[in-house]
C-alpha cells in the first residue's frame, strides 16, 4: 500500500511537471534545463552530507550521550578552516565556470545556429493582452503565437503600458517588455504541439489574464495559416490599434489580416495612437473580458 | 481641490466586507485595550517606562512587540493568499477580486520585510548590543526612541490604508511606470511611499546610533577581536542600512516627485526610464536582504555556542566571513533582473559576484557545525532553532545559487521557485533566528523564562509550516507558475497549492502558540524565575548582569581581558570559589525620559497622512510641528538624572549575593 502510495506520487509529480520547465519543447529549454539539474545534482552532493552531519553531530554530542568526548575549549584548526573554506571555493569556482558559459551560450540576443531562416515575430505587450506582429507575413494576433516547429523564432519585444515578461515555460528563457525599449530573443519549438505562455511580470489587476497559447505546426501548415491570415479578418491600423489598448483582459486569440507598417516601431517608441485619440470608442468585436 | 483634500467619505470601505470588518475588529480590539489599561491604571507606567523611555532595553522590548504584532497582520494576509490560490482555478474566480488580492500581497511584502523583520532584529540589537559590549546605553538614546516612534509611524500609516483608502496594488517594491500615476491614480502608492520614507528615516538613524555604539563604546578592554560575534553581525548590518537606506530614500523620493510634481524620472514619457528604478530599488534591495539575516546569523552563533557548552569554532574567521557578505552584498543587484537582457557578460559577472556570497555563508554553516563538535548540545528550544536552520538554510542556498546561474535563472525568474526560495531563507533564516533570539534573551528581558514544551511545539509549527508550506511552490516554480496570480487556469496547480495552503495553517497554530506561551509563561512566571541572571549558563556579558537588568546594566563596567568576557570570569569565579572584590561604586549618570520622540513621530504622521491625502495646510502644520518639537528639545537644560550611589550599591550587592550563592552550587558540583 505504502509502494503504492509512493509510486502514485511520483507518477503525480513527473506528470505535474509536464508543460512545465522540465519538459522542454525546443533547444533553448533543453539547455537550461541540463543546467538546472546538474548544477543542483553538484551542490546536492554538498549540501546533503552537510545536513546529515549537523544532524549526526547534534545528536552524538547530545549532553546526555557519556561516550561522546567533551572538548570544551577545541575553537579552532587551521586544517579544517582550510577545507571550510576550500569547499564552497571550489564549488563556486565550477558553477561560476558553468555559469559564464551558460550566460554565453544562451545568451536570449544571440541567434540560434540554424539552416533555416527565422521567423520574425514582434510582441507586444498591453493592458492585458499579447500583440504579436509577423512583420515578413504582414499580419498579427492576440493571444495566439503560431510557429513553424523547428524554426527559430527570433523575438523583437516591446511594451505598450508597463512592463511584463514574456514567457513560455517549456520553450525556455524568458524575458522582459518594457515600454520605450526594445528586448530581444531568440527560441526554437522542435516539437510540434501547443503550449502555455503567460506574462511573469505583475502589470495590474487584469495581470492573470495575459495568457496566451503558442501553436508549434509543421512548417507547411504555418504558411497556410499565414495565408489564410492575409485574407480574412480586419486590418491592425491606427484605429483598430487604439481600439485593442482599452484595458482588457482574458481576451480570446483574434487575427488580423494586415498590419499598418512600423506600428512596432511606433509604439516601442512610444508613438502609437492612443485611446485617448478616439473619445467616442466601442470595444472592437472579440475584445472584453 | 477641497479643503480635506482628496479626502472623502467614499474613501471608507463601506461596501467592502472584508476590509470593513477588519477595520471593526481592529478597531474594537484597540479600544478594549486602551480600555483595560485605563481601567488598571497603567497609562502612567507604560508612559514612563515604555513611551518616553531612553533605555535600549525597554525599546528594543517595544520593536519586538511591533514586529509581532505587524508578524500577525503579515500572516493575515498571507493566509488569505494561499486561500484564494487554493480555491482560484479554472472558473472560479477565488473569493478575492484582483483589485483586493494586489493589495494584499503588495502590504504582505511590505510589511513583513520593513515592518515584522526588521523591527524584529533592531529589537533584538537595542537590547543585547550594548549589554554584549558591557555598556550602558547606546551611544544616543534619546535619538534611539525617535527611531523607534518613527517606524511605529510608518505602521500606523501603512495600516490606516486598510480604514482609509486602499493600499498599493504594485507589488512590495512598487516598480514603475506601473507605480506611477498614469497607472495608479489612487492613493495606495502614496500610502507606500510616506509610510517607507517615515520609518526609513527611523531605520537609518538606528544605524548610525549602532556604528556609532559598537565603533566608540565598549567596556574596557573590549577590543575589537574580544567582541561577541552578535556585535560583529550587528556592526555589518549597521553598516549596510546606513550604506543602504539613502538609496532607498533617494530612490522612493524620485518616484514621489514623479508622482507629486509631475517630474519625469521613470515615467513612459518626457525621457523617463523605467529601468533606473529597478537598479536603484536593487542597489537597497540586496543589501537589505543581508540587513535581515546577519543578526540571524550573529543569534545562531550566540545559541549554538552556549548551548554545546563550547566557544564559537573560528571566531576570526566567523569575523572575515561576516564583513566578507557586508561587502559583497553591494555588488550584485543586477541578479534580480538578468532577464531584462543587459547582454551575456553583464549576467554572468553579476551571477558570479552573487555565487561568491556562498562562500563565506558556506564557511558559517561549516563553523557552526564544527562549534557543536566535541561539545555537550543540549536541545533547548534555541537549539532546534538553530539546528532547524542549519538545514533548512542550506536548501535555501542552493536553489539561491541555482537563481544566481543566468541561463537557470531565465526560467524560474519571478515563479513561485524564487517566491519559495526567498521564503526558504527568509522563515529558515530570518524568522528562526528571530524566534531564537526571541526565546533566548527573553528571560534576560523579564527574569523568567518562556515555557520550554510550548516553544517546542512552536518550533516544529514552523518547522513543518514551513516544509509543507513551500516546498510545493518550488514544484510550482517548475511547471511554470509564475507569483502574484489571483486566478490561474491549469488544475494540475492546484493540489500543490491546497498543499501549501495545509502548511500556512501550521504556521498559524505556530503564531497561536506563541501567544499561548507568551500568557502562560506570564501566568506561571513565579515557578519558572531566573534568579541568576545566567539561565543558560551563558559566555557572553549580558548574562554577568540581573535579570531584568537595572536601567543602567552594569554597576561598574566590566572589565575585560580575553573572549568570552563572561565565560572566563565565570570560571575563574568557580576555581577560586569566590567572585572578584568588590569594586569602589559611583553615582551613575544616565539620559532622562523623553517624549521627544513620540511627539515628532505624532507630527510626522500627520504630515504623511495629509501629503497622501493632498491636505496641503495639514502637511505644513505638521511640518511645523515636528520642527517645533526639535527646537524644544534642541534648547532642553537638564538631560541626565543621577542614580545615587547607595541604589547602585544596594543593587550590586543584591548581585553578588546571589552570585555567590550560585557558585557555591557550581563550585561544590564540579
Amino acid at each position: 500500500m505504502r509502494r503504492f502510495m509512493g509510486a502514485a506520487g511520483l507518477g503525480f509529480l513527473v506528470s505535474s511537471c509536464n508543460r512545465g520547465i522540465l519538459d522542454p519543447v525546443g533547444p533553448i529549454g533543453a539547455a537550461e534545463t541540463q543546467i538546472l539539474i546538474n548544477s543542483t545534482a553538484i551542490m546536492l552532493a554538498i549540501i546533503v552530507p552537510t545536513m546529515i552531519a549537523t544532524l549526526a553531530f547534534a545528536w552524538w554530542f547530545r549532553r546526555g550521550n557519556t561516550r561522546a568526548t567533551y572538548r570544551p575549549d577545541w575553537e579552532y584548526s587551521g586544517a579544517i578552516e582550510m577545507v571550510v573554506w576550500a569547499i564552497p571555493a571550489l564549488t563556486v569556482i565550477l558553477l561560476g565556470g558553468i555559469a559564464w558559459i551558460g550566460s554565453h551560450d544562451l545568451e536570449p540576443s544571440k541567434p540560434l545556429a540554424s539552416r533555416v531562416q527565422p521567423l520574425n515575430v514582434e510582441v507586444v505587450s498591453m493592458d492585458w493582452k499579447w500583440l504579436f506582429i509577423y512583420p515578413d507575413q504582414g499580419i498579427a494576433t492576440v493571444n495566439q503565437l503560431v510557429v513553424p516547429a523547428g524554426t527559430p523564432v527570433s523575438f523583437r519585444l516591446t511594451s505598450a503600458t508597463v512592463w511584463n515578461v514574456f514567457f513560455v515555460p517549456q520553450m525556455g528563457t524568458m524575458i522582459y517588455t518594457m515600454p520605450g525599449m526594445t528586448t530581444r530573443l531568440n527560441l526554437r519549438a522542435d516539437r510540434q504541439g501547443v503550449y502555455e505562455g503567460r506574462s511573469a511580470h505583475f502589470s495590474g489587476d487584469g495581470f492573470p489574464g495575459m495568457q496566451f497559447k503558442v501553436h508549434a505546426v509543421p512548417p507547411q501548415q504555418f504558411a497556410a495559416w499565414a495565408q489564410s491570415a492575409r485574407g480574412s479578418g480586419q486590418m491592425l491600423d491606427g484605429r483598430a490599434y487604439a481600439l485593442l489598448s482599452e484595458p482588457t483582459s482574458y481576451v480570446k486569440p483574434m487575427t488580423f489580416s494586415n498590419v499598418a507598417p512600423g506600428l512596432f516601431q511606433a509604439i516601442a517608441t512610444g508613438h502609437a495612437p492612443s485611446p485617448r485619440q478616439l473619445p467616442q470608442a466601442r470595444p472592437a468585436p472579440g475584445v472584453g473580458a | 481641490m477641497s479643503f480635506f483634500g482628496k479626502l472623502t467619505w467614499s474613501a471608507i470601505p463601506f461596501n467592502q466586507p472584508i476590509p470593513l470588518i477588519t477595520s471593526i475588529v481592529v478597531l474594537l480590539a484597540l479600544a478594549a485595550v486602551a480600555a483595560w489599561v485605563t481601567i488598571r491604571g497603567w497609562w502612567p507606567y507604560l508612559w514612563n517606562e515604555y513611551i518616553t523611555s531612553t533605555d535600549h532595553k525597554r525599546i528594543g522590548v517595544m520593536y519586538i512587540v511591533l514586529a509581532l504584532v505587524m508578524l500577525v497582520r503579515g500572516f493575515s494576509d498571507a493566509i488569505m493568499m494561499r486561500a484564494q490560490q487554493a480555491v482560484a482555478v479554472g472558473q472560479s474566480q477565488g473569493y478575492l477580486p484582483p483589485e483586493h488580492y494586489d493589495q494584499i500581497f503588495s502590504a504582505h511584502g511590505t510589511i513583513m520585510i520593513f515592518f515584522m523583520a526588521m523591527p524584529f532584529m533592531i529589537g533584538l540589537m537595542n537590547f543585547v548590543v550594548p549589554l554584549q559590549l558591557g555598556v550602558r546605553d547606546v551611544a544616543f538614546p534619546t535619538m534611539n526612541n525617535v527611531s523607534f516612534w518613527l517606524t511605529a509611524s510608518g505602521v500606523l500609516l501603512v495600516n490606516l490604508s486598510l480604514f482609509i483608502g486602499v493600499f498599493a496594488r504594485t507589488g512590495w517594491l512598487a516598480f514603475p511606470p506601473l507605480s506611477e500615476k498614469a497607472f495608479s491614480p489612487d492613493v495606495g502608492v502614496d500610502y507606500y511611499l510616506v509610510a517607507l520614507q517615515i520609518s526609513g528615516v527611523g531605520t537609518l538613524l538606528t544605524g548610525v546610533n549602532f556604528v556609532t555604539t559598537i565603533l566608540k563604546i565598549r567596556a574596557p578592554g573590549m577590543s575589537y577581536m574580544r567582541m561577541p560575534v552578535f556585535c560583529w553581525t550587528s556592526l555589518a548590518t549597521n553598516l549596510l542600512i546606513i550604506a543602504a537606506f539613502p538609496v532607498l530614500t533617494a530612490t522612493l523620493a524620485l518616484l514621489m516627485l514623479d508622482r507629486y510634481l509631475g517630474f519625469h524620472f521613470f515615467t513612459n514619457d518626457g525621457g523617463g526610464n523605467s529601468m533606473l528604478y529597478m537598479n536603484l530599488i536593487w542597489m537597497w534591495g540586496h543589501p537589505e536582504v543581508y540587513i535581515l539575516i546577519l543578526p540571524a546569523f550573529g543569534i545562531y552563533s550566540e545559541v549554538v555556542s552556549t548551548f554545546s557548552g563550547k566557544p564559537l569554532f573560528g571566531y576570526r574567521s566567523m569575523v572575515f566571513a561576516t564583513l566578507a557578505i557586508c561587502i559583497l552584498s553591494f555588488t550584485v543587484w543586477l541578479h534580480h533582473f538578468f532577464t531584462m537582457g543587459a547582454g551575456a557578460d553583464v549576467n554572468a559577472i553579476f551571477g558570479i559576484a552573487s555565487m561568491l556570497i556562498a562562500i563565506p555563508t558556506g564557511v558559517k554553516i561549516f563553523n557552526w557545525l564544527f562549534t557543536m563538535y566535541g561539545g555537550r548540545v543540549r536541545f533547548t528550544v534555541p537549539m532546534h532553532y538553530a539546528i532547524g536552520f542549519m538545514i533548512t538554510f542550506v536548501f535555501g542556498g542552493l536553489t539561491g545559487v541555482l537563481m544566481a546561474i543566468p541561463p537557470v535563472d531565465f526560467v524560474v525568474h519571478n515563479s513561485l521557485f524564487l517566491v519559495a526560495h526567498f521564503h526558504n531563507v527568509i522563515i529558515g533564516g530570518v524568522v528562526f533566528g528571530a524566534m531564537a533570539g526571541y526565546t533566548y534573551w527573553f528571560p534576560k528581558a523579564f527574569g523568567f523564562t518562556l515555557d520550554e514544551r510550548i516553544g517546542k511545539a512552536i518550533f516544529w509549527c514552523w518547522f513543518i509550516g514551513f516544509y509543507l508550506a513551500f516546498m510545493p511552490l518550488y514544484v510550482l516554480g517548475l511547471m511554470g507558475a509564475t507569483r502574484r496570480m489571483q486566478h490561474y487556469d491549469d488544475p494540475s496547480w492546484q493540489p500543490w497549492n491546497i498543499a501549501a495552503l495545509v502548511g500556512a495553517l501550521f504556521i498559524l497554530v505556530a503564531i497561536v502558540l506563541t501567544v499561548v506561551q507568551l500568557l502562560y509563561s506570564i501566568r506561571t512566571r513565579d515557578k519558572r524565575r531566573d534568579l541568576t541572571g545566567d539561565p543558560w549558563d551563558g559566555r557572553t556579558l549580558e548574562w554577568l548582569t540581573l535579570s531584568p537588568p537595572p536601567h543602567y546594566n552594569f554597576a561598574v563596567l566590566p572589565d575585560v581581558h580575553g573572549e568570552e568576557a563572561y565565560w572566563h570570569r565565570k570560571q575563574e569565579a568557580i576555581e577560586r570559589d569566590k567572585l572578584i572584590p568588590e569594586p569602589d561604586y559611583q553615582p551613575i549618570e544616565m539620559p532622562l525620559n523623553t517624549p521627544v520622540g513620540v511627539i515628532c513621530a505624532f507630527f510626522a504622521s500627520v504630515c504623511g497622512f495629509a501629503v497622501i491625502w493632498y491636505i496641503w495646510w495639514l502637511a505644513i502644520l505638521g511640518l511645523i510641528g515636528a520642527f517645533a518639537v526639535f527646537v524644544w528639545y534642541a534648547w532642553r537644560d537638564e538631560h541626565e538624572h543621577v542614580i545615587p550611589v547607595e541604589e547602585v550599591i544596594a543593587n550590586a550587592r543584591e548581585r553578588r549575593r546571589i552570585r555567590m550563592e550560585n557558585l557555591h552550587q557550581l563550585s561544590q558540583s564540579t
